[in-house]
This record gives C-alpha cells, sequence and structure tokens, in this order.
C-alpha cells in the first residue's frame, strides 16, 4: 500500500491487516498515556477544500496518537480562495516535507490525480472525494460491524448489510459496498429510484426500492445522510414521504434481528433518514463509530507511513532469527 | 534429536529447554522473595508462549496464579523506518503495572534492541518498581547497555549464523538451532 485512494484497490489481505492493526491501535485509547512514538518526525497534511469536523479531526487525532505533526489546510482562508490550482498547492507541500496529505476535495478523483500527477511524493489519503469515494470512513464501518457482527474472525463473511438512503451522493455508500463485499459481506443497497446510482448493476450489491423487506434479513443497517448540498433537483416529493418510505424509525427497528446494529456515517438529519429515539437506542453505536474512526486512521497513516518508501508491504516478521 | 540438515545444528532439545524454563522459573522466584508482585510479559512471538510456561511454573511453585500477558514492541522499535511496515503484535496487559516487579520474557538477547524497545513500551503503560529480563538464549553481540537477568542457555554465536527457536503451540516442536549459512537477508 503507497497511498489510500480507493476501498475498491484493497485485497482482502489488506483489508483484514488494516482492520487488525486497527484492533490494536484502539486499545491505545484505553492507555494512560494515550500516544505511541511510531511517526515522530513525521508530517502530516490535512488538505480539506470541503467542509468537515468529524473526519478532519479524526485523522488530526489519529496522526497526533502517532507523534506525528499535523498541518491543518483549509481552502477557505487560504491561498485556494485567491485562485491557487490543486498543482501549486501540491508543490508548496512538497517543498514543505509533508509526508503524508490527508484530502478532502468537492471533486471526485482529485486524491487520485495527486498521487499520479508526480507534483507530490507523500502518501495520499483519500478523506472523501465528491461522491466517489470516502475509504476511511467504510474501514470504521467496517471495523465496528466486524467487532459486533464476527468478533475474532478475519472478514464479515455471510454477514449481511442494509445501506439505506441517498446512495447516488454518497462516496461513503460507494467505498462500504466495494469493501464490504471485499471482506465476505452481503450488501444490499436501499434507495428510491431516483436516488440509486447510475450503473449500480455492475457493482458487487443486491438492491431494492423497499426497505421493509431487507430488514428482518439484515446484521447491520447503515442509514445514510439526505445530502441536500449535492442536490440540484427534486429526486423525491417531500421529506416527509421520504422518512415514511425510507426513514428509521422505532418501529421499523423492532423488524430488526435481535442482535442488529445500526450505523450513520453521520452527521444526522434526526428527523430525516433516522429518528431521535432510534439514533440515541441501544442498537445505534453511531457513537461508538467515531471513537473506532480515530483506530482506523492510526492504523492507514501507521501502514502508509512507518515502513521504508521503497520496500514492498509485505511485512518479514521473522522474529525467530533473535534479531532485535 | 540430531541435526537436520549439514549446516543446522540444535543446541537446544526440549528436554533441555524444559529445564532451563524450570531453572528460571525458580531463579526469579528467588531474586524476588517470592512471586507475590510479579507481573511476566512475553515479547511476540515466541516470547510469549515462553513467558506463559514460566509464569505458570511460577504459579506451581509458590502456590498462587501468576498473571501474564504480551507486549508488543513493533511501535517502539528503532529501525520502522529501514523496513516495510510491519503488522502489529498482541499487547495483552494482565494487571496494572504500578509498583510491580515486570519481568520480560523473550526466546533470543541478540543486540538487545527490542529489549529497549519493550522498556520504552513499559514507560508508556504504567511505572513498575522493577523491570526484570529472562530469555531463552543469550547469543551475544549487544550493541546497547543491557544484560539479562534470567538466562536458559548462553550461547557464544558468529555474526553470520542465526539462531531459530521453536516452541510447541507455534512450531512443531520445542528445539533451539543455530544455523550458520544464512538465507537471504543475513543476521
Amino acid at each position: 500500500m503507497r497511498h489510500l485512494l480507493s476501498t475498491g484497490d484493497l485485497t482482502r489481505d489488506e483489508a483484514v491487516l488494516l482492520l487488525d492493526t486497527a484492533e490494536e491501535m484502539r486499545s491505545v485509547a484505553e492507555r494512560p498515556i494515550k500516544k505511541l512514538p511510531t511517526l515522530r518526525g513525521r508530517t502530516v497534511v490535512n488538505l480539506f477544500f470541503e467542509d468537515s469536523t468529524r473526519t478532519r479531526i479524526s485523522f488530526e487525532a489519529a496522526a497526533k496518537r502517532l507523534s506525528a505533526d499535523v498541518i491543518n489546510f483549509a481552502a477557505k482562508g487560504s491561498s485556494v480562495s485567491k485562485g491557487e490550482s490543486l498543482k501549486d498547492t501540491a508543490l508548496t507541500l512538497q517543498a514543505m516535507g509533508a509526508d503524508a496529505v490527508v484530502i478532502r476535495h468537492g471533486a471526485s478523483g482529485a486524491p487520485a490525480r495527486l498521487a499520479a500527477a508526480g507534483w507530490i511524493d507523500s502518501a495520499i489519503l483519500n478523506a472523501g472525494d465528491g461522491s466517489h469515494e470516502h475509504p476511511t470512513q467504510a474501514l470504521l464501518d467496517a471495523f465496528t460491524m466486524r467487532r459486533h457482527l464476527a468478533p475474532g474472525q478475519h472478514g464479515l463473511d455471510g454477514r449481511r448489510v442494509a445501506i439505506v438512503g441517498d446512495v447516488l451522493h454518497s462516496r461513503v455508500a460507494r467505498s462500504n459496498a466495494l469493501l464490504l463485499s471485499t471482506l465476505g459481506a452481503e450488501v444490499t443497497l436501499v434507495a428510491p429510484p431516483t436516488l440509486m446510482p447510475y450503473g449500480v448493476d455492475s457493482w458487487p450489491v443486491e438492491t431494492s426500492y423497499d426497505l421493509d423487506p431487507v430488514l428482518p434479513k439484515a446484521d447491520a443497517v447503515m442509514m445514510l445522510r439526505v445530502q441536500r448540498e449535492r442536490m440540484n433537483a427534486a429526486y423525491f416529493p417531500s421529506a416527509r414521504e421520504y422518512s415514511r418510505r425510507y426513514g428509521l424509525d422505532g418501529k421499523r427497528m423492532a423488524k430488526l434481528p435481535e442482535h442488529a446494529i445500526v450505523m450513520h456515517p453521520g452527521p444526522m438529519n434526526r428527523g430525516m433518514e433516522i429518528t431521535a429515539d432510534v439514533a440515541d437506542s441501544t442498537r445505534s453505536v453511531i457513537v461508538e463509530q467515531v471513537t473506532n474512526g480515530v483506530a482506523v486512521r492510526m492504523a492507514a497513516l501507521y501502514l502508509l507511513l512507518s515502513g521504508a518508501r521503497d520496500a514492498a508491504s509485505e511485512n518479514t516478521s521473522d522474529t525467530t532469527e533473535g534479531q532485535a | 534429536m540430531s541435526a537436520h540438515t549439514s549446516d543446522s545444528t540444535v543446541v537446544l532439545d526440549s528436554g533441555d529447554i524444559s529445564r532451563a524454563l524450570t531453572r528460571i522459573t525458580h531463579e526469579i522466584i528467588e531474586k524476588n522473595r517470592g512471586a507475590a508482585q510479579v507481573v511476566v510479559l512475553g515479547i511476540p512471538t515466541r516470547g510469549v508462549e515462553l513467558g506463559r510456561r514460566v509464569a505458570e511454573r511460577m504459579g506451581e511453585v509458590a502456590g498462587h496464579p501468576v498473571p501474564y500477558g504480551s507486549l508488543d514492541i513493533t511501535m517502539y522499535r528503532d529501525d520502522l523506518r529501514m523496513k516495510p511496515a510491519r503488522a502489529l503484535e498482541k499487547t495483552d496487559i494482565p494487571v496494572d503495572l504500578d509498583d510491580r516487579v515486570v519481568v520480560l520474557v523473550d526466546d533470543v538477547l541478540f543486540s538487545g534492541r527490542t529489549i529497549r524497545a519493550a522498556l520504552d513500551a513499559l514507560n508508556d503503560l504504567g511505572r513498575p518498581r522493577a523491570v526484570q529480563l529472562a530469555v531463552l538464549v543469550d547469543r551475544g553481540h549487544r550493541e546497547l547497555p543491557i544484560r539479562a537477568d534470567f538466562v536458559g542457555k548462553n550461547l557464544p554465536t558468529s555474526l553470520a549464523e542465526q539462531v531459530k527457536v521453536a516452541v510447541t503451540g507455534l512450531d512443531d516442536r520445542d528445539e533451539v538451532r543455530i544455523v550458520s549459512a544464512p538465507k537471504g537477508a543475513g543476521a
């Protein structure tokens, strides 16, 4: 692994390695000293062209727990608002010696461009690009599911996950669909026809326009935020009709199996795609998702940054040789 | 058991390893006047299994269970930037380490860098009253001022040789071998 751009690039072994590493990173949060010296002297730049609270703070906390130096760069109030291009921004960061760039951008493919263009040597971590992908969110969702639904196992084989709502605009849905199927889970996307992406038949998922028949079989239900800021047309008649057909309320939650968990990547529109009583119920793991996000991002930063730059990603830990 | 190939010699067989661990167990109890405050932490991967055996023997001798766990030192290594990213091993600290006596257990003591990393890792986990080191094999060639308190066998080696430790639970037998022709990267 050189960059983390898409969950579609991850093999099953790489995905499991990330989750296993995150498991160890999570235990650091329970220690009296929540810090590791692992990335001392490395610089991580948070390059955020779009607004974000939890992803940026989560990456910042992850980098700081690994002792990396963090530079936060928000497009507002920077030279980007004076018209600086992505290329010039990248060259500036390269000149400052960034070892990793965490990028969120409104344009799909911006992180891939940064990784491939040769402007910058750093490892690139995609923190959300347009409606394309959000790999660390999918990893933290998979991590949370594995802790609850498949403890002690490598993958999520045979677990059923329903992803419900605005799939069309959701980078979280795409990253999750790819990652969860790599890990062996069966994913069903549930959305009104207008919010189902074009070409979804080529995704490794099933689809449904109807939420109720999916619920009794689901081990996990992931509710997506209705992304009004990306909508410039009428995708459904009214908010009330949307939440009646696709919102998760207490009555629908009762149809879920006993062990099923309710997830949401945040930020939530309470009362729209999820009611407050569901969001605050014991089934909901929404707060835990945030905690796990830091661990997963620590794992990603560790695996991308700790090793030698030119070495292959495979580890050969042969401790029997007694090498110290 | 004898040598498997012409350039590999068995230096400890399963009986030797068992006797060495029993002796180390008694030495730890003697040095600490009992096992009441002792916590055994093995360093992955082979050290964890050896630590478990030492702790269980101490429990039998002392008459009360001795807590044991594992301490992964990967994220404290000084050569992280020189090798590919490594997978992490389990860290499992069974009790609060403050004011305890921590006995670190590893299979081979070589440069001493693993133990330096382990001491750094312990620093972030608590403040033990004392830290002691038990190793199955001390092969020399220290690069840091570190020594073991309890040694199963002192094994003079050349840098061209490798010491291979096998323990049941992780391998198919208990055995320590010296291999004289290093494959690939070398020692």
